[in-house]
């Protein structure tokens, strides 16, 4: 295996062609595609975020649980916000509170944020999209419910012993 | 009595192998073997709390703790330096610069890894694996153990450019270093960068835990641990790739198309690879990290390491092709390939790390890497499918396979029932490959969150929530892969543990007969590589169309951002 002066060695085309192919598809489309989604796509991940305590956050929380509150469920309270509004919802360990009750098609801004841990606020079932939450970090994003259902959300960052117990919901009305 | 002379000349190999130097890669490699033996173990209980909810979700935390810190640090670490200590000393022809910075290093190690083995099996605190992110808190121990390993495999690593520098200097090798060499430097380089970033997230972390620091910055934190976290696993990239040269030459005499093409492959991870800490931020709170950030990040620099790979997914399957070329398969497009060794376990390792690392482990990890796709992939089983398909099928596969080698030329003993050996690596890589396959399905498509171990029950909570009839198909595909798995890596520890104490001993003149190397011609034109062209279009095409179907998959859904 003695590499020689391997700096004069030829390369053979086919071996150029392939060096080309792959630059072109990982570093040119790879990295275009992100920015072409930007453009054209209606998932990113683009939004805000605001430094905030957990007691300043938990009071937003509860002021728009206070304001919209049409009932309660399994111990939590049931949001109606109308469309176009804020939402808001915090992750503690193990809930996320409250239930929210949305329109289908309607845009609504997101607010949501961790009162202790690292959480993970993930629209699992049907599967939706994953965010990070932080806590002392306010994320404020908008999104569109699209089709109607009962979507569960399940915390999917290891938050301590119980983590498995931390669940949510999000019901999505036509 | 050649065994006790301090230095012997490799019957096969030619190398000069010095006692010192096969003493280190022997106690590097048993405490790597162990590690995967107690790795093993604790996926026993991971696997079956996934597939049927067997165990309570406490021991899950713990065993999935110990099954990743045993296998993706403890085995695979312990195995790196057992490389360096084979690629520095015994490629290069020289002593080690000082076998007792290596037994330092050595012992450190191990130190390391018990004190986290016993962390985490006495107190729930340390149930941490790869997340363990503050406000989470281990106990100090826990901490002090991750840091000792670390400063152990750090001077391993110092050792390693120690003798590379003393063999230049003795003038036991001259001119380039061998590719393989010049791999391993490569995983080194980045060892070393990697390692320093530990140490800055990981003492902070230990001062902490004792009260010196009164808390941590959690997304910081986060960015900075990625710093090690993610570069850490480009050790292994660069490591597995070294590996995959050496099997090539190894088992049919390959040699790389092109060592200029090759080395400047490797070059790209040092340049590009310690980016990888962005991946692990594309959906935290946007303004904390700007979109640029991440796109610069993610984009542009992260894929020139990719594009290193790629030129590694030609040479390496190109160094195959060459030497079974020159040794005659010249027939058609493949049969250099059809007709490769595939009674030697070593060979099919080969085969199958480099095919099931790419398809499912590389490609992935580019997706999951990608800004807006990352939406899907974050946190859910799929990234255990990436990572199980890189680290596993790819790296561990690999050290198994290198493993066949190890044992006769410095063990020097002959593996006992070779053709149980032979079995080995199907029923482990099939049996990764199906839970890979399943994890991706159910956690790009359904959601599963990872780390998640009551999907059954939910502790009978009021919001709790039936999955779809197909997830509990996908987790028993996922539990049958894990068992094959299991099966493969039991026989892998069972047949290296009972070589190691009972195979025959070889002697010189047996060596030389039965395990001579593929002569693969000397400074002939190599021949060129078509087979190897055309099966990278193949893999291009697939690349391009999993990239293209996982956007096609997020525009399905809700959308987010302005």
């Amino acid at each position: 295996m003695a590499p020689g002066t391997w700096w004069e060695e030829r390369v053979h085309p086919l071996e150029r062609a392939w060096v080309t192919i792959a630059f072109l598809i990982a570093v040119v489309f790879f990295s275009a595609m992100m920015l072409i989604w930007h453009g054209v796509g209606h998932q990113n991940v683009t939004g805000q975020a605001y430094r905030i305590s957990p007691q300043a956050y938990q009071a937003e929380v509860e002021r728009f649980v206070q304001r919209y509150k049409v009932g309660e469920e399994a111990g939590q309270p049931v949001v109606a916000p109308p469309p176009g509004s804020d939402v808001y919802m915090l992750a503690q360990r193990f809930r996320f509170y409250p239930i929210l009750k949305l329109k289908a098609g309607e845009r609504y801004v997101l607010h949501v944020a961790s009162l202790d841990y690292l959480h993970g606020f993930s629209i699992t079932q049907p599967h939706v999209w994953n965010l990070q939450l932080y806590p002392g970090y306010e994320w404020v994003i908008p999104f569109v419910p699209r089709e109607p259902g009962t979507y569960h959300m399940a915390c999917n960052e290891f938050c301590g012993v119980g983590h498995e117990m931390m669940l949510g919901k999000i019901v999505v009305e036509r | 009595m050649a065994a006790l002379a301090e230095v012997r000349t490799c019957p096969v190999t030619g190398f000069r192998v010095h006692r010192a130097a096969e003493d280190l890669v022997k106690a590097n490699a048993v405490a790597a073997v162990v590690a995967l033996w107690v790795g093993g173990l604790a996926a026993i209980v991971v696997l079956f709390t996934r597939w049927m909810g067997a165990f309570p979700p406490e021991a899950f935390y713990q065993y999935l703790a110990l099954h990743a810190w045993n296998m993706l640090i403890f085995w695979i670490i312990f195995f790196e330096i057992a490389l360096l200590h084979f690629a520095g000393s015994i490629m290069l022809n020289t002593r080690p610069a000082s076998p007792a910075a290596g037994w330092a290093s050595f012992g450190l190690m191990a130190l390391g890894a018990l004190t986290v083995n016993r962390a985490i099996l006495t107190n729930p605190l340390n149930h941490l694996s790869f997340q363990p992110y503050p406000p989470l808190q281990g106990t100090p121990d826990f901490y002090l153990g991750t840091i000792l390993f670390a400063v152990g495999a750090l001077l391993g690593v110092g050792h390693f450019f120690a003798t590379v520098h003393k063999a230049y200097r003795d003038r036991t090798h001259q001119g380039p270093l061998p590719l393989v060499v010049f791999g391993a430097f490569t995983a080194a380089v980045l060892a070393v960068a990697t390692l320093l970033v530990g140490a800055l997230v990981y003492v902070p972390a230990f001062l902490w835990s004792v009260g010196v620091i009164p808390n941590l910055d959690p997304f910081l934190w986060k960015l900075a641990y990625w710093g090690f976290g993610h570069p850490s696993q480009q050790i292994n990239l660069a490591a597995t790739i070294t590996v995959w040269y050496l099997l090539a030459f190894l088992t049919v005499g390959g040699r790389t198309p092109s060592e200029k093409v090759s080395r400047a492959a490797f070059v790209l991870y040092l340049v590009a690879i310690n980016l990888g800490s962005a991946h692990h931020l594309q959906t935290e709170p946007s303004g904390a990290l700007s979109v640029g950030w991440k796109w610069v990040n993610t984009g542009y620099l992260m894929h020139l390491a990719v594009l290193g790979s790629m030129i590694h997914a030609f040479a390496v399957p190109g160094s195959v092709e060459v030497g079974q070329r020159l040794q005659g398969y010249t027939r058609g497009l493949f049969e250099w390939l059809v007709r490769g060794p595939w009674h030697n376990p070593a060979f099919s390792s080969l085969v199958l790390s480099v095919a099931l690392f790419g398809f499912l482990g590389g490609t992935t990890g580019v997706i999951a890497g990608t800004e807006q796709l990352n939406l899907k992939w974050h946190n859910t089983t799929a990234i255990m499918g990436h990572f199980h398909g890189v680290v596993v099928a790819g790296t561990t596969l690999a050290f198994m396979g290198v493993t066949w080698y190890l044992l006769p030329l410095i063990f020097r003993r002959r593996v006992v029932a070779e053709r149980l050996a032979r079995w080995q690596p199907w029923l482990f890589g099939v049996g990764v490959g199906l839970l890979v396959l399943a994890y991706l399905q159910l956690g790009v498509r359904y959601g599963l969150p990872r780390k998640q171990p009551d999907i059954f029950r939910f502790r009978g909570l009021p919001l709790a929530f039936p999955w779809p009839e197909e997830v509990y198909r996908l987790l028993a595909v996922a539990g049958v892969g894990g068992l094959l798995a299991l099966v493969g890596g039991a026989l892998f520890v069972g047949l290296v543990v009972a070589t190691v104490l009972a195979g025959k001993r070889l002697s010189d003149e047996e060596l030389r007969r039965e395990y001579a190397l593929p002569v693969a011609g000397g400074a002939r034109e190599l021949p060129a590589v078509p087979g190897t062209f055309v099966l990278c279009l193949v893999f291009a095409a697939f690349f391009v169309l999993m990239y293209l179907g996982n956007y096609w998959n997020l525009s399905r859904s809700w959308p987010i951002g302005r």
